[in-house]
């Protein structure tokens, strides 16, 4: 059987590519992720079995949802010798038609009832964000435990909790009316940059950076813009292209945090800054721009300059105030004051950080801390400086981040009084 | 399916209302019934008396207890509730947030427990059907 291997690798790159695709149409039609899931796995054995004697069919993927559904309505037949209402829901399935809708239009709308779904505001965040990767992206229990750095039986717990309250109470696997449109497109995007941030930096533990889930929040921004185009989904992807682009600058060889001023320009991605310059341009050209178009127009101001002295920090302070009109919070605050500092000189972004300390909502918060040490030093005021610091290094939760700190006093004896934007963003 | 949605009211929302307002408010809710019901997606609302008529009991041992209040101290009063047939949640959604007292608090929505069906299924998984 000399065509049998191309076959089996076939069958591979369809599982790659078209699974969710299928598994997307296949919740829709059989009305239930699990029946689906098991009906996307028999539907590739059954491929597995047939395709290498029989050939690969003119459209696999309309064979395969046709396979799992059939399968599926096989087996409820079966187990309805014991239970009745399967025997029902059978006969329910078949009726539905032999024919599974195959418009482009139909495989579309199917995809974006699976986000909306996963990304129903009536599951808890968590579970948003473990169904996403699980049912959109594909990735198995253990490894959305992993790269979350919690048990794979905490993974599962959750991701069997969102599927009970989508039966329970009858989350429906629906694209929301265009009223609501909005909304729902906001809790999407949220988790994509959840997904993103939680790759891109820890929150906690001992790794800066998980590659693959801000690859897997890369693939869910295209395939929004894909699908979705509204100003803020390319805002959010622009966002993410441009910070994965400092990815590899963004910490020495020894895994140590690289702040911007400090890292090897050259090795910033510059296809990834090109395409996310383009993107964030489109995103804030229109009438209407939101919070990730600000914030992806900042980022490329920053990945398109040559130096930190030759930024245009005016632009930045600029972007600063629509982005605290837009998406007003203390990080964003803060960011505006160093980019103040950065534009009129340290004296001025200081007092603008210990009047937003003033009022308690940044006191707890390790970046706030820093950016006014980096200032104070900058103001030839060590004693405080070092005080700040410190103040940062109690507050401060992962280890390169810490390292980072400790460097930071241990150089206070011969300051060299660079002053920083804060990598972070808000929200 | 049918869900209750349960009305909560944030007092210091609610309190500042000018008895226009409150009067405004109260016609707009019975409109709003009267409109749900000609749709046929209400099965029963009912706003209720003040927090302040409200009493608690406990049955512990045989004994009762009726303390006034309610049970827990929360910022929110249950203020009423909508008892409603919806096609699926985000329908159950959109009675809830077009409902006139939405902005005066928040809604919780419970799909109910068919208790008949989960006793019956019980039983059913108990005993076998005959010829299974």
């Amino acid at each position: 059987m000399p065509d049998q291997p191309t076959t089996a690798a076939r069958i591979d790159d369809l599982y790659r590519t078209d699974s969710r695709i299928i598994l997307a149409t296949l919740i829709r039609l059989l009305g239930d992720f699990d029946r689906a899931e098991e009906a996307l796995q028999d539907a590739f054995v059954a491929a597995a079995e047939q395709w290498p004697k029989a050939g690969v069919p003119r459209n696999p993927r309309a064979w395969l949802i046709s396979a799992g559904r059939f399968k599926t309505i096989d087996r409820l037949r079966r187990r309805a010798r014991f239970d009745a209402a399967l025997g029902e829901l059978a006969m329910r399935l078949d009726e539905a038609g032999p024919d599974p809708a195959e418009s482009g239009d139909e495989i579309v709308d199917d995809r974006l009832r699976l986000i909306f779904t996963c990304c129903h505001p009536a599951l808890p965040p968590d579970a948003q964000v473990a169904m996403t990767l699980r049912e959109l992206c594909g990735l198995t229990t253990e490894e959305i435990a992993r790269a979350f750095m919690t048990s794979p039986s905490t993974i599962a717990q959750r991701i069997v909790r969102a599927k009970a309250k989508i039966r329970d109470a009858r989350i429906p696997y629906e694209v929301p009316a265009r009223e609501r449109l909005p909304e729902r497109l906001e809790v999407v995007l949220r988790v994509v940059y959840l997904v993103f941030t939680e790759g891109y930096a820890a929150s906690a533990g001992p790794t800066l950076v998980r590659a693959d889930l801000s690859g897997e929040a890369i693939r869910l921004g295209r395939l929004l813009v894909e699908l979705l185009p509204d100003p803020e989904t390319e805002g959010l992807l622009a966002l993410m292209l441009l910070q994965e682009s400092r990815r590899l600058a963004r910490t020495d060889p020894n895994g140590e945090l690289v702040l911007l001023p400090d890292q090897d320009r050259s090795r910033w991605d510059r296809a990834l800054i090109d395409e996310g310059a383009t993107r964030a341009e489109r995103a804030t050209s229109g009438l209407t721009v939101g919070p990730y178009g600000i914030q992806a127009a900042i980022a490329a101001v920053h990945a398109t300059a040559p130096s930190t002295d030759a930024t245009d920090w005016g632009r930045i302070v600029g972007l600063y105030d629509r982005l605290a009109i837009a998406d007003p919070s203390p990080v964003v605050e803060l960011n505006r004051a160093v980019a103040i500092a950065m534009h009129d000189g340290p004296g001025a972004g200081l007092a603008l950080i210990d009047e937003l300390m003033e009022n308690g909502q940044l006191d707890d918060h390790h970046l706030a801390h820093s950016a006014r040490a980096d200032l104070l030093l900058r103001l030839d005021r060590p004693a405080e400086a070092r005080a700040a610091y410190e103040r940062a290094l109690d507050l401060v939760k992962t280890d390169p981040e810490r390292r980072f700190l400790e460097g930071r006093i241990a150089e206070l004896d011969r300051p060299r009084g660079a002053v920083r934007e804060l990598d972070v963003r808000p929200g | 399916m049918k869900y209750l949605c349960i009305v909560y009211i944030d007092p210091e929302i609610f309190g500042a209302l000018s008895p226009q307002g409150l009067a405004a408010l109260d016609e707009a809710s019975l409109a709003f019934d009267e409109e749900l019901h000609q749709t046929g997606q209400l099965i029963l609302a009912q706003a209720l008396q003040p927090i302040s008529t409200a009493t608690t009991i406990r049955v512990r041992d045989g004994r009762l207890s009726a303390t006034d209040g309610p049970f827990a101290e929360t910022t929110e009063h249950l203020g009423g509730f909508m008892y409603v047939e919806a096609r699926d949640l985000n329908e159950a959604i959109e009675i809830a947030a077009r409902s006139p007292i939405a902005p005066f608090g928040s809604i919780e929505i419970r799909p109910v427990l068919d208790l008949a069906r989960t006793v019956q299924e019980r039983r059913e998984r108990a005993a076998p059907a005959p010829g299974a």
